[in-house]
């Protein structure tokens, strides 16, 4: 497939040439982008925390289609899976949205009592120009929570701007609430949205080797949990895309020193445990935490050999919002001795795709922000067994007779942790090994 | 009648959906289109998951991908750009450009683009059709409607080079896939054919394919609406939309007759539509339709008893609700409450022309709604059943009663596009669904779990 001439240097094949790979670029016009905007970033990032109430300021269309969007579980309150808009219609254009956003938010404010408000701006507000810092803090004076503006006009940039803006957002709430009785070996989870419940798995590991979690960022996210996360001992990031730029500034601001880690696959999953436990330096957590990683395995391990025997040298492709993610996935699917020939991402950066370079196997393909064109010519050309991927990449694996797993926001399945990788494999077993690709043309040619 | 809507500022979870969103699906039933979104990238992208969850179809709408210096100085080099990159990669046919409200706002003017495209670009150019969709302005239902015309209004004409048959028109509105065939196979019955705009029959419930389709194929032939303006008459369904319609606008230009009639759903509507097609054709109606309308009464009477008084919120696009509230009321359930995010200023007077004598009292009628106003009002009005698509199931589950998944979006069951709503196999479909839905409802209550109805 001829590429488009802006689009080359974004694609890079391991081993081929030296690594060269441009990213972080606005979308080019045109090119049909998996990508979605700033806007989008903020929403999917502060959207578990499960108490705030998130009104999304302008037209109805950015409120309606985040509507319940991600699988992101809540241990309580469930604020977060309604979807608040001041639906601007032409007059609010015309006259500006102030006055309609701010009853809005009282009344909403009155009807849910939220421990905090978060005003999303889209990008007809930044057009139009209403004052949201204005707004916000008019209100907050009147209703006693916090009331915080996301900066996230749609067109200020791409997605990981968005990422900027929640963590500029939750910022605010940072260092507002009582840090008293936290334990010295205590961290905060940044980066995982609990999908699935995942983040209540990655908990009791913690809990289980003597690590106390101040606050979820994001996922089963409280408010109050937020406010005191500075007196946490450590931030345990992960999806560092999202939420890195959180981290940095607790450690600049509060000396929070942070670590990247990933709960994905057995290797990283376990890894994340002994980063975590060797940060703290103390042998009980450490003999602890070797003792439950060797519990989960025992358990794990076994279980997964019928898995790998079936789909020992099955051909992988991954394209995820995040490149960092990717690095778990290649590991994940080398453990099932499966070979990963495409990765790529959304938003991932030069380091994060100059380390996947080097980690993947001579010829694997990497891609920043493609588009279903190029992807249908990459799972083609590489003859492809499962496609991991989110919702709009779905139809491109099927109507090619490429199996499929969904690995992003609005899954069902918990895929982190230990168990999480068993049910990985079960998820790409379950597609790759399904008899109903034997009516499918692609795979019926190839028998 | 109506009695005072709940009166919110604030929205939640809105029963509808924006401006572009409809236009994107009317292009995508034109054979061989590219919809195009000239706005910044995630409206383009939203659009794609929310239709990809209904349809599981790939939907590829392209964008201008503004940033913001464009917001500053004017997005016309990125919709250009955008404009030759969509023709390299997928060599269109056509190439239908929404607007957004960001480029609303900030000015922006698509057609003087359009011509300065057509100055400078040489080589390959493919059809371009645009319609200004402001998503602060109307629902989807605006955008899909305004698409088509705006299609008729740029592409019909008079001359037509096909000698085959007796060519109608239909414009069915935003109607399934499963809808669309069985609206070919009806007409083709009668001898005439058919030429409906937009055809979403294939492009958004295609097969499994032997290559990856860039365009899916299908969709209204262009050649097709060239020759709108040489029809018998256009059937349009659906009276809410504004009066510059396709079907208008092909009366106004060439005197093709639009006959306007509400969405065949259930059998009197149905009835209206196939008398239509009669006098069209001069032909009588085929056996084959008759019996299925007989089959219907047949089971209409079996299955009366299950669902007689049944109480049910309907909601969604107003003339969606308007046919099914006809088709409830005349299979005796009772429509309490019928709630669009539409806001028409006609919705009540549809709901009681299409309703008045089989109902001695008119439902509640109300425009301008949200989920949280409909489930507000649903506390006292204790229903037995929602009718609607799929964003109801948190009501349903609240209240706990059936849901009857209609219409779009369905994003939490299989087959949303293979609904059949329409005629007398529609109202079938949907009789069975209600009946059984009801009977289900009864036996899973019932601490006995009888084995026969």
């Amino acid at each position: 497939m001829e590429l488009l001439k802006e689009r080359e240097e974004q694609i890079h094949r391991t081993g081929e040439q030296p690594f060269t790979l441009t990213c972080n670029k606005d979308s080019l016009a045109g090119a049909v982008s998996q990508r979605a905007c700033v806007f989008c970033g903020s929403r999917v990032v502060l959207y578990p925390i499960a108490d705030a109430l998130h009104l999304v300021h302008g037209p109805i269309g950015c409120a309606v289609y985040t509507w319940d969007i991600r699988g992101a579980l809540s241990s309580g309150p469930e604020l977060h899976r309604l979807s608040f808009s001041t639906d601007l219609q032409e007059i609010d254009v015309i006259f500006g949205g102030e006055k309609k956003l701010t009853n809005a938010l009282f009344e909403l404010i009155e009807r849910h009592s939220p421990k905090a408000a978060f005003v999303y701006s889209t990008c007809i507000v930044g057009i139009i120009g209403d004052d949201l810092e204005a707004v916000c803090r008019n209100v907050e004076k009147e209703v006693n929570i916090p009331v915080i503006p996301v900066k996230s006009e749609g067109f200020k940039g791409n997605k990981r701007a968005g990422y900027t803006a929640a963590c500029n957002a939750m910022a605010r709430l940072i260092g507002t609430g009582d840090t008293t009785g936290i334990s010295p070996y205590s961290i905060n989870i940044l980066g995982d949205f609990n999908l699935a419940g995942e983040i209540w798995m990655i908990r009791e590991y913690f809990e289980r080797i003597g690590v106390e979690v101040v606050a979820n960022i994001t996922g089963d996210g409280r408010i109050a949990d937020i406010q005191r996360a500075h007196g946490a001992a450590l931030n345990v990031v992960q999806c560092s895309g999202s939420t890195m730029d959180l981290a940095k500034m607790m450690e600049d601001e509060y000396g929070v020193p942070s670590m990247r880690v990933s709960y994905f696959g057995v290797e990283d999953m376990a890894q994340a445990l002994y980063d975590v436990a060797g940060h703290f330096n103390n042998p009980e957590i450490m003999a602890k935490t070797q003792a439950l990683v060797k519990e989960e395995l025992q358990e794990l391990l076994p279980k997964l050999e019928f898995y790998k025997k079936a789909l020992n040298g099955k051909k992988a492709a991954i394209y995820v919002g995040g490149s960092f993610k990717a690095f778990s996935l290649v590991k994940a699917f080398r453990l099932l001795g499966m070979d990963v020939v495409m990765v790529g991402s959304q938003t991932g950066t030069e380091q994060e795709y100059r380390e996947l370079a080097e980690i993947t196997d001579p010829g694997t393909i990497i891609v920043d922000d493609t588009n279903p064109l190029e992807l249908t010519s990459f799972l083609e050309e590489k003859n492809v067994d499962i496609f991991v991927g989110g919702v709009k990449e779905r139809p491109i694996a099927y109507k090619l007779g490429v199996g499929f797993c969904d690995h992003n926001h609005e899954r069902k399945e918990a895929l982190a942790g230990f168990v999480g990788m068993l049910n990985f494999a079960k998820e790409v077993y379950s597609s790759v090994m399904s008899p109903v690709w034997r009516f499918t043309y692609q795979k019926a040619e190839k028998k | 009648m109506s009695k005072n809507p709940p009166n919110y500022i604030s929205t939640t979870n809105a029963c509808k959906l924006c401006t572009p969103l409809g236009a994107a699906i009317a292009f995508k039933g034109i054979e061989g289109a590219v919809p195009y979104l000239h706005g910044s990238q995630g409206c383009a992208t939203y659009m794609r998951r929310y239709i990809i969850s209904h349809f599981n179809e790939p939907i590829d709408i392209a964008s201008s991908s503004l940033s913001e210096k464009h917001a500053v100085y004017g997005g016309g080099a990125n919709l250009k750009l955008g404009l030759i990159n969509v023709t390299k990669k997928y060599h269109p046919q056509l190439i239908g450009i929404a607007t957004t409200c960001l480029t609303e706002t900030i000015g922006d003017d698509v057609k003087m683009f359009l011509n300065q495209y057509e100055q400078e670009v040489k080589g390959e150019k493919p059809t371009m059709v645009e319609v200004g969709t402001p998503s602060y302005n109307g629902t989807h239902m605006e955008g899909f409607h305004n698409a088509v015309a705006s299609v008729v209004d740029t592409l019909a004409g008079k001359k037509d080079t096909r000698d085959e048959g007796s060519p109608v028109n239909i414009l069915p509105g935003f109607v399934s896939p499963a809808d669309i065939r069985y609206l070919k196979e009806i007409t083709k019955d009668f001898s005439l054919t058919p030429t409906i705009l937009p055809d979403i029959s294939d492009t958004m419930d295609g097969q499994a394919a032997k290559t990856y389709e860039k365009i899916q194929p299908g969709g209204t032939p262009i050649s097709a609406i060239a020759a709108m303006g040489n029809a018998l008459a256009s059937m349009e369904f659906g009276h809410t939309m504004s009066e510059k319609s396709g079907g208008a606008i092909l009366a106004e230009k060439f005197g093709v007759e639009n006959i306007r009639i509400p969405q065949p759903v259930g059998i009197r509507a149905s009835d209206r539509f196939f008398d239509h097609l009669a006098q069209l054709s001069g032909l009588p109606i085929p056996e084959k339709h008759r019996a299925e309308r007989g089959r219907l009464v047949d089971s209409y009477v079996d299955g009366h008893k299950y669902i007689y008084g049944k109480k049910a919120i309907v909601y969604g696009e107003e003339d969606m609700v308007v046919g099914l509230t006809a088709f409830l009321a005349e299979i005796g359930v009772i429509p309490i409450l019928c709630a669009s995010g539409g806001k028409s200023r006609k919705f009540a007077e549809k709901i009681a022309e299409a309703t008045g004598d089989l109902l001695p009292e008119q439902p509640q009628v109300h425009e301008g709604m949200d989920f949280y106003d409909i489930s507000e009002l649903a506390e006292s009005l204790e229903p037995d059943l929602l009718v609607g698509h799929s964003k109801g199931y948190p009501l349903a589950q609240k209240l706990s009663i059936p849901l009857i998944r209609v219409g779009f979006p369905i994003h939490d069951r299989m087959g949303g596009q293979r609904i059949l709503h329409l005629g007398y196999r529609g109202a079938q479909q949907l009789f069975d669904l209600i009946v059984n839905a009801c009977i289900a409802k009864k036996q899973s209550d019932s601490p006995i779990g009888y084995s026969y109805m």
